[in-house]
């Protein structure tokens, strides 16, 4: 992974931030130079109240840059807080906008929790990282400079010695490994998730339970979250130890520019306020590199977000047909010539040919993973063939308008989601400027309106993520209201009474029958009340489609 | 995992519904209180921690305080021997600053390591103990985990840090009033804004952002769920572009709300800058008109800036303790009412086999089940006869009320009205640990643990021999699988199983069950995952692995491997609407020969129908 402290690609897939770093970059360099003036006027103030006097311009002055710090500090954390905004709501955008561009085959399955997690809460860690790291990243270079060239008008040999000795920082660091300590420290992290097997455990409870181990299963539990304790603090003995060593390697190096100095003032060679601006500045010079290395673990979580969410926008999508690409008619012949689709281990679809006459209603069986999901899938446009083509009344769906073919289709898909939305836009889906009455026609075609008379606020009620939960045939039902409001000339059901029990399943077949009614239909059944009505019936098995001679349901059922 | 997720019931008092924000007053104070209490054992390894640090602090105030008085007294050239003192003091004080700062993070996560370690244990027991706990989704489990760490980063990142720095701050005033109380004035005003105003600012602050920002965030990540779970509904009816625009619009929204109130939550960090200048400023004014030797005003201003700065800590520690409020909330409310764990652990293995033995008779009579007050009962007057070596299966479709059933039977769901009696006995009266022995097996949510393929099984039977072992394993169709690994019966299997592949993981499961070894056996869904032939392998070497005088509960949606059972319930709609052997009810029309007939169809290929 990237473990650079600042991924430039950032530059590129976020310009808006250029301005708000280049400024973050300047404070930077002016809070250096502000370090430096109150340093110069306290040792100028303490300089005079040796002798019981008050330098009043020295103290003006040691207040006015205390002033402009204060000042600084303040434009800084802005600053800082405005570039993780900008950069933050850049890359949801982005990380939402791929979903848009690579359609939703690329997005299924877990990609899909991963995706919303990142847009949704991951990103929130670069808070972290632009508030806490990159400001001190900043100073570590341009306050070391900036001590160094103030230090060498006041006292050249001090300047050399904090030359020579401030390389060892990062060297030491390098040696003891910041990328160790950080590892360590994440190794930590990831430990105490694990909490000693804690959340296992939690997680098995039902199962300890069952078995009548749950109470005797605490003794265990606390066997195991102590030995991580001691693992942990193994580890962490480590790390504390070169935070010691760097700490240490400071303390010698601004002990080796104070004894000259000292020495030096004692014989007369050196002027007190050179000597205690000397003394004043040497610490900062290496504060800041320290405190770079040590916050650089506390910022992993958001680097570590912010590459996946640049590795991810990144990714190329298929190329989709331009504007102005030609729009099958759904109500012309569908077929699928020589259609093979292959997934990365598996075949879906091989070698399938096939002809859909305009207002037949086909029934798919067969096993479950066969591949009857991705033939509906590639009618939708979800799934491109790996080979073969399909058209649609002679025009070849991979040079078609997506969304204009899709206006020809109606999907009851497995399982609808459900949007955190009112009940009422959730059937509207895609087509918002629904009149009620029109609304209304599809509640009722769908039997959805005594779902509707049951909730709580009719149609207006919310759905979805914190909203009202619907039961299976529920959902399915608002599933079948999207598309009777379609009203698509092509309409593919992908078993849409699976999950249901007989009661719900009756209501959801006579609304399924009336919605097909004059329209081509392809549906994937299950159940042997879906195959009554079909004029073929096709059997997918390993990828390869028979055709079935269709029977009378009398002898299905008998 | 189960087809079936059924509802469960949510007992009274699950840590979901604790308040997550907007604690009351009255729940503010006890969160920190029963986080204290837990710490009480560890109170003398977290004072000594904190006292470590205090001298951390101290070490590095009184560094730059000594070091500036040396090199002010240097200036007036008095003989060396008169700075060797200061000096010795400026070596030692360097080096031990980092000696302390080192021994106090040991001694500081070693406490926090050890109160944790309880807190683990403590926080499962409370679990443990609750008899109806339902379902968690993972969400809400590793919320569980992180609001753990909350209580040690309180420890770790607010009380023992501000601790220290308040007990700094005592020390540095103490320190300045014997040169000058003037100046000890001064510094005091100025470390009780940095130390006191400053970080109450930064928690109201802190709070009042979270509040605005919250509900924002909560609603973008509602956003980004619907916008990549719903992505195949969005695209397929073309809703894609706007759903896009709205989400884009709510994060832009959002940022800007962020910006404009980083503004405010900096302005307390730039306050402190200005604090701890102008303090120093003010002492070195009062040191001066008090006429105080021109050394000792530079070693005030100098520690005057150390020592606000030391105070300053505090205002991030009270940003910090704004942040853990809501997960120790949820952890103290978990911990509320909880019995010493110690006092539950009675290793009650001996007296297993007793039970094993002898038969038991279980029944249903007229049981209803209601998840919600006004809802559909999910069981509703379902009667059933379990006596001892009767072997029933419970068919249906999904959401029959299937999974009800057995959650009725383990206990872990209570039926609304009816009576569910073992050996006459009310099911409830029975001990939580009793239970088990007799009624269970292999239930809906078998969790595989991230141990050895012995440490789950021996879960099944503690103390079981390799035989019993080997036994139950061949029954489940895992022996062979045990045998082909490397490490054997050691073999380590991922978390939640994630190594075995999703046979192995029911086989696994299956086995346990087996070598538990109830004398009523529940098995729900025990051929899951697995394909058609298998499954009927693995049914059958099951059900004849079973003792005759055992009985046997099989909840299943495959039908075949049924004719070998006492009686086949089938369930609908929490109904029972057929009853019968397999013959009986394939020779009846209905669900049964329906269901039965189509499953031939899907598996033996759909022309076996056609005649």
């Amino acid at each position: 992974m990237n473990r650079r402290p600042f991924d430039p690609r950032l530059l590129r897939r976020v310009p808006e931030a250029r301005r708000d770093l280049a400024v973050l970059a300047l404070l930077g360099v002016l809070a250096a130079g502000l370090i430096v003036a109150q340093a110069t006027t306290l040792a100028a103030v303490l300089a005079t109240a040796v002798d019981g006097r008050l330098d009043r311009p020295a103290l003006t002055g040691f207040v006015a840059t205390v002033a402009a710090r204060s000042a600084l500090v303040w434009a800084q954390g802005t600053i800082s807080a405005r570039i993780a905004a900008t950069v933050k709501a850049a890359l949801r955008a982005d990380l939402l906008g791929a979903v848009g561009r690579h359609g939703p085959g690329w997005v299924a399955g877990q990609r899909a929790g991963q995706l919303a997690t990142l847009a949704g809460r991951g990103l929130d860690a670069l808070d972290a990282y632009f508030t806490g790291y990159l400001p001190q990243l900043v100073l570590s270079v341009t306050v070391p400079l900036a001590v160094l060239a103030r230090v060498v008008f006041a006292d050249w040999s001090s300047a050399v010695i904090i030359a020579l000795t401030l390389p060892l920082i990062p060297v030491f660091g390098a040696l003891l490994g910041w990328q160790a300590q950080a590892a360590t420290e994440r190794q930590w992290r990831r430990l105490s998730l694990l909490g000693g097997h804690f959340l296992d455990m939690v997680a098995g409870l039902p199962t300890l339970r069952a078995f009548g181990r749950a109470r005797a299963q605490t003794e265990v539990v606390r066997r195991m979250a102590d030995g991580h304790r001691v693992a942990t603090m193994k580890t962490l003995r480590i790390a504390f130890l070169s935070a010691l060593v760097l700490e240490l390697v400071a303390t010698l190096s601004v002990a080796l520019v104070a004894v000259p100095v000292g020495i030096r003032l004692l014989g007369g060679g050196l002027a007190l306020q050179t000597a205690l601006l000397v003394l004043l500045l040497t610490p900062e010079a290496y504060l800041p590199l320290r405190a770079a290395g040590s916050r650089f673990h506390a910022s992993m979580e958001g680097l570590t977000a912010l590459n996946e969410a640049l590795t991810v926008s990144a990714a190329p999508a298929a190329p989709r047909a331009t504007e102005g690409a030609a729009t099958p008619d759904g109500r012309g012949e569908i077929r699928f010539e020589s259609v093979t689709v292959a997934y990365e281990r598996t075949t879906a679809l091989r070698d399938v040919t096939l002809t859909v006459r305009p207002g037949e209603r086909i029934a798919i069986i067969g096993p479950s993973g066969a591949g009857k999901s991705t033939l509906l899938g590639l009618l939708l446009g979800f799934v491109a063939p790996t080979s073969g083509r399909i058209t649609v009344d002679g025009v070849d769906l991979a040079s078609a308008d997506p969304d204009a073919w899709r206006r020809q289709l109606a999907w009851v898909p497995q399982r609808a989601h459900l949007f955190a939305a009112s009940l009422a836009d959730n059937i509207r889906l895609g087509a918002p400027d629904t009149p009620p009455d029109a609304l209304a026609d599809a509640v009722r075609d769908a039997a959805l309106d005594d779902v509707v008379a049951g909730l709580p606020d009719g149609l207006e009620t919310l759905l979805g993520e914190r909203g009202h939960g619907l039961s299976s045939g529920q959902r399915q039902r608002v599933a079948l209201a999207r598309a009777f409001l379609r009203d698509a000339p092509v309409v593919l059901l992908d078993e849409p009474t699976a999950r249901l029990d007989t009661a719900a399943e009756a209501v959801v077949l006579d609304a399924t029958r009336r919605l097909v009614a004059g329209r081509t239909a392809l549906l994937v059944a299950h159940r042997p009340a879906l195959l009554a009505d079909a004029d073929r019936i096709l059997r997918i098995e390993d990828g390869r489609v028979t055709e079935l001679t269709p029977e009378p349901t009398g002898k299905v059922t008998r | 995992m189960s087809a079936a997720p059924e509802p469960l019931p949510a007992g009274p008092g699950r840590s979901g519904a604790a308040p997550v924000t907007g604690a009351t007053a009255s729940g503010r104070t006890t969160a920190e209180r029963t986080v204290l209490r837990l710490a009480r054992p560890y109170l003398r390894r977290l004072v000594g921690a904190g006292l470590l640090a205090a001298a951390t602090e101290f070490a590095g105030l009184a560094l730059m305080a000594t070091a500036t008085w040396l090199l002010m007294s240097a200036a007036g050239r008095p003989p060396l021997d008169r700075l060797t003192v200061a000096i010795v003091a400026v070596r030692a004080l360097a080096i031990s600053r980092g000696v302390f700062r080192y021994t106090e993070r040991l001694a500081g996560h070693d406490a926090v390591l050890r109160m944790i370690t309880d807190v683990r244990a403590r926080v499962f027991a409370a679990l443990a103990a609750r008899r109806t706990a339902g379902h968690r989704s993972g969400d809400v489990l590793s919320r569980l985990v992180s609001d753990v760490e909350a209580v040690q980063d309180l420890l770790l990142r607010v009380l023992v840090p501000g601790s220290a720095a308040a007990l700094v701050g005592v020390l540095a005033v103490a320190g300045a009033a014997l040169i000058s109380p003037a100046a000890a004035g001064a510094l005091a005003v100025g470390l009780l804004i940095a130390g006191v105003a400053l970080p109450a600012l930064a928690t109201a602050v802190t709070r009042r952002n979270a509040a605005e920002v919250a509900p924002l965030r909560g609603a973008l990540a509602t956003d980004a769920i619907d916008l990549t779970h719903g992505a195949a509904d969005l695209a397929a009816f073309g809703a894609t572009d706007a759903a896009l625009r709205a989400a884009e619009q709510r994060a832009r929204r959002l940022a800007r709300l962020e910006r404009r109130l980083a503004a405010t939550g900096f302005a307390v960090d730039a306050a402190g800058v200005l604090v701890a200048g102008l303090t120093a400023a003010a002492v070195v004014l009062a040191a001066l008109a008090a006429g105080v030797p021109g050394v000792l005003v530079g070693v005030l201003a100098v520690g005057a800036l150390a020592a606000v700065e030391v105070a300053l800590a505090l205002v991030s520690a009270a940003r910090q303790w704004t942040q853990l409020r809501p997960g120790l909330t949820r952890v103290a409310a978990l911990l509320d009412g909880d019995t010493p764990p110690a006092a539950a652990v009675v290793d009650a293995d001996g007296t297993a086999d007793v039970d094993r033995a002898g038969g038991h008779e279980l029944r249903f009579v007229d049981v209803t089940v209601r998840y919600r007050a006004g809802a559909a009962p999910a069981l509703d007057r379902v009667s059933l006869a379990l006596p001892a070596g009767r072997r029933i299966a419970v068919v249906g479709p999904s959401g029959a009320g299937k999974s009800t059933l057995a959650a009725v039977l383990t206990g872990a769901v209570r039926p609304a009205s009816g009576r569910v009696t073992l050996d006459d006995r009310d099911l409830s009266s029975y001990a939580e640990e009793e239970l088990p022995r007799t009624v269970g097996g292999l239930l809906a949510e078998a969790y595989v643990f991230h141990a050895t393929v012995r440490e789950n099984l021996l879960l099944g039977r503690a103390g079981a021999g390799e035989e019993e072992l080997s036994a139950a394993a061949a029954a489940a169709g895992l022996l062979e699988w045990v045998r082909a690994q490397p490490a054997g019966w050691d073999t380590l299997v991922g978390e939640e199983g994630g190594q075995l592949s999703g046979g192995q993981r029911q086989r696994l499961a299956l086995a346990r069950a087996l070598l538990a070894a109830p004398p009523v056996l529940v098995l729900d869904e025990p051929t899951e995952g697995l394909d058609p032939t298998a499954a009927d392998a693995v049914l059958a070497s099951a059900l004849a692995a079973t003792p005759a005088g055992h009985s046997v509960l099989l909840i299943t949606h495959r039908l075949s491997g049924l004719a070998e059972l006492d009686e086949i319930v089938v369930l609908d709609g929490g109904r029972v609407i057929q009853r019968g052997s397999h013959a009986e009810l394939v020779a009846a029309p209905g669900w049964y020969r329906d269901q039965w007939l189509l499953q031939a169809a899907a598996e033996r290929g759909y022309l076996a129908l056609a005649p």
